[in-house]
């Protein structure tokens, strides 16, 4: 139904500023999906989150955003890479309250309950990939990742 | 002249280069005030631009002293950093490039080369060939450091832009006597976030507030930075004596930090700013009535 034009779209992020384009892309992208404003502003700050973490932690990458479909069911998956040190130990990243930095630690974590599906892939030195996904009803069973 | 000769061996070439511009400071200053760079900056008055030459002068010979000819951040330049900063910034306002700047800068080691050949020329080649490749690598390096100077004068001023930007963006309005509130609009990055605490901060000491109103209605995300920034400014104010009160958290940004698992629970919160300011006037024992026969009733 929706036209993909304008949902698709890769972005850089390696300043503040790209953060603020981030958010906005996303937020625009979850509403042309049909989303209602509780699960853009979800998404938009589970976005914001991961993308300061690519860019504070990460040292700098990318955000890619595509529309999915699984099931019938339309959704948004918001991939978060950076070429970084990578995250040497997950479970105590995703860690409420744990930081390396000066933050809350409650990113990943955070991230991770305002989405439907969330995926890390990290290596020590070999950068990070977080890969979020929000589906526009009940996530379709099975999960279909990509 | 053998005394001469026997005074320029035993001095190593920077010191030779030192005694030479504190004998020549005047005559050295006097050619540069008809330089580009000191006449186009001072054109009211030729005798400042001879007292600004006198003083380069002055510390070149201190940083040549110090043996520290190649070195910019060498203390004999600290006293004409500021003065330098000017004139760059001076030049960069008249619109000259980066590029113009350092090419008047180097316009400045003629006059001073033609003045040192001409004072020794009955010196050993050698070590007058010592001596103003002294004189030049010192002259590189003034360069440097009025190019530094310019560049940081630059960011200086783009930093003072955006702080001024983010000023007229974040008004504390008093809104009664001990109550001052900030409407909030816009991303709350880590600059701007600092100059709403800071603003704050300064009129609830200005207003001797006892309630300070954070209103965040017009912020479109609260994430975890933004939530700590919020935590933090209220501590802050706390720290003066003030209370903090949030309003505006808009339904689906109160659902959001709840899932983000963000406790605001140390943080006085309230739906709408005029909630808010209802509550601190109770708190400071007025209280806001419906006249009676209105049509609408103040809960
Ligand atoms: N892209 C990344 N690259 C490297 N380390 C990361 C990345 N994202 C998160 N981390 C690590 O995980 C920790 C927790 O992240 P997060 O929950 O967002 O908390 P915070 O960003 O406040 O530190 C970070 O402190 C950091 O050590
Ligand atoms: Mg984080």
């Amino acid at each position: 139904m929706q036209t993909a034009g304008g949902v698709s779209a890769c972005l850089p992020i390696h300043s503040d500023l790209d953060l603020v384009w981030v958010r906005q892309h996303v937020r625009q992208a979850a509403a042309q999906l049909g989303f209602g404003l509780v699960e853009q502003t979800k998404l938009v700050t589970a976005a914001s989150e991961l993308a300061r973490n690519t860019l504070i932690h990460g040292g700098g990458g990318q955000m890619e955003c595509a529309p999915v479909a699984a099931g019938g069911v339309q959704g948004l998956r918001l991939a978060f890479s950076d070429e970084g040190p990578g995250i040497p130990d997950l479970d105590r990243a995703l860690m409420d309250g744990f930081t390396s930095g000066e933050g809350l630690g409650m990113g990943l974590g955070g991230a991770r309950r305002l989405v439907h599906d969330f995926k890390i892939d990290s290596r020590p030195g070999g950068g990070t990939t977080v890969t979020v996904t929000t589906w526009l009803s009940v996530p379709p069973r099975p999960r279909e990742e990509r | 002249m053998p005394e001469q000769e026997t005074a320029a061996h035993r001095r190593t070439p920077a010191q030779e280069v030192a005694g030479f511009l504190r004998d020549r400071q005047e005559q050295i200053a006097q050619r540069w005030a008809d330089a580009a760079l000191f006449r186009t900056v001072f054109t009211h008055s030729r005798d400042e631009a001879v007292e600004a030459g006198r003083a380069v002068v002055d510390a070149l010979a201190a940083v040549a002293t110090a043996e520290a000819v190649e070195d910019a951040e060498s203390g004999g330049f600290h006293v004409v950093r500021d003065q330098l900063a000017r004139t760059a910034a001076s030049r960069a306002r008249a619109g000259s490039s980066i590029t113009d700047i350092s090419r008047e800068v180097d316009a400045l080691r003629p006059p001073v080369t033609e003045l040192f050949l001409a004072e020794f020329p009955d010196a050993p080649a050698e070590h007058v060939r010592e001596c103003t490749t002294t004189l030049t690598v010192l002259m590189g390096t003034l360069r440097l450091v009025v190019l530094e100077t310019a560049l940081s004068e630059g960011e200086e001023v783009i930093h003072r832009q955006r702080l001024q930007l983010l000023e007229v963006a974040t008004p504390v309005i008093k809104l009664w006597e001990g109550i001052v509130a900030v409407p909030l609009i816009g991303t709350l990055d880590s600059a701007r976030s600092q100059v709403v605490m800071e603003t704050l901060l300064d009129s609830i000491v200005e207003q001797h507030a006892r309630f300070a109103i954070l209103d965040i209605t017009g912020v479109p995300t609260v994430d975890s930075l933004v939530a700590q920034h919020l935590m933090k400014t209220v501590a802050a104010a706390r720290l003066m004596g003030a209370e903090c009160i949030v309003s505006g958290i808009r339904p689906p940004i109160a659902q959001t930090i709840v899932h983000l698992g963000i406790d605001l629970s140390s943080v006085l919160t309230r739906a709408s700013l005029a909630d808010a300011l209802a509550y601190a006037l109770r708190q400071q024992g007025a209280d806001i009535v419906a006249r009676e026969g209105a049509g609408s009733e103040y809960r």
